[in-house]
């Protein structure tokens, strides 16, 4: 097997742009790198969706995360936060305890799966199906047969309107105790 | 094609980086990032699993669409929460929230 093929070095600078960004976001001290630093990640997560050859998925990764969560984030940063002043005092002693519980953490995972895992099931995923084609994701969606997803779409609905009713309410309350 | 384990260690590292972070970080902001961070690292799982052992359904895809559309409305809200504490309190640090018992 041919080891650097551009679909492999693609996917080493994709890793590395994931990790590093990921790494770095949760380093830093100032929170506005670290919104930019997270949407390092996020770009390069919708790139290993691309490589999976799952784009409608990349490009919901793109809109919604890269454009709408980090915006919302930006925005509280700029809001609440005020920029320059280092609030993030974190003792050393907190940071070496989370380092400890994050890197026992990985060495038990990973050890479990080289250990005991059982990846045979490669072979199959080499000839690549297509693309998924939009309509069977639309069909999935709103079907209501087996392995569809009537139910849990309109339950998604469901949760955003409260979610939007949650967030003027929560955001406003201070007008309403004034009134 | 890349092995699936790759996806696995990627997505193992991501979480974990994440949970470095939820229990470093004291900003409140700071804390949903690493919340992200999670989340995103549970996402590749689903569909790393999906593509190589179900390449013909799209059940892991379909989840992690759910997934995402419940983060944001998760963020959305817990900015909301945000606001108000740094209205309350005039900082956002996970410290002023212990004043919410009274």
């Amino acid at each position: 097997m041919e080891l650097i093929t551009a679909n492999n070095i693609i996917f080493a600078l994709l890793s590395v742009v994931v990790l590093g960004g990921g790494l770095l976001s949760v380093l830093t001290e100032k929170l506005m790198h670290a919104a930019f630093y997270l949407f390092l990640t996020l770009v390069g997560i919708a790139g290993l969706y691309l490589q999976m050859s799952y784009d409608f998925l990349a490009a919901a990764q793109l809109s919604v995360y890269a454009g709408g969560i980090l915006m919302l984030f930006i925005f509280a940063i700029v809001l609440v936060h005020r920029i320059g002043e280092n609030s993030e005092h974190v003792r050393i002693e907190k940071k070496v305890w989370a380092g400890i519980a994050a890197l026992s953490g990985i060495a038990l995972v990973l050890c479990t799966m080289f250990l005991f895992g059982n990846f045979s099931a490669d072979a199959s995923a080499d000839q690549l199906v297509s693309n998924v084609n939009m309509e069977l994701i639309g069909r999935t969606l709103l079907g209501t047969g087996k392995h569809q997803y009537l139910l849990p779409f309109e339950a998604t609905g469901i949760l955003l309107l409260a979610c939007i009713i949650g967030a003027l309410v929560i955001a406003n309350k201070e007008k309403e105790d004034k009134e | 094609m890349i092995p699936v384990q790759f996806y696995l260690v990627i997505s193992t590292l991501l979480f974990f980086i994440g949970v470095f972070g939820f229990i470093s970080r004291k900003n409140l902001i700071g804390l949903l990032m690493s919340i992200e961070l999670i989340l995103n690292a549970v996402n590749i799982n689903f569909v790393a699993f999906n593509r190589y052992l179900f390449p013909e359904q799209i059940e892991g895809y379909i989840y992690s669409l759910f997934v995402i559309v419940v983060a944001a409305a998760e963020t959305a809200v817990a900015m909301a929460i945000i606001m108000n504490v740094y209205r309350k309190f005039g900082n956002e640090t996970v410290k002023s929230i212990k004043e919410l018992k009274n």
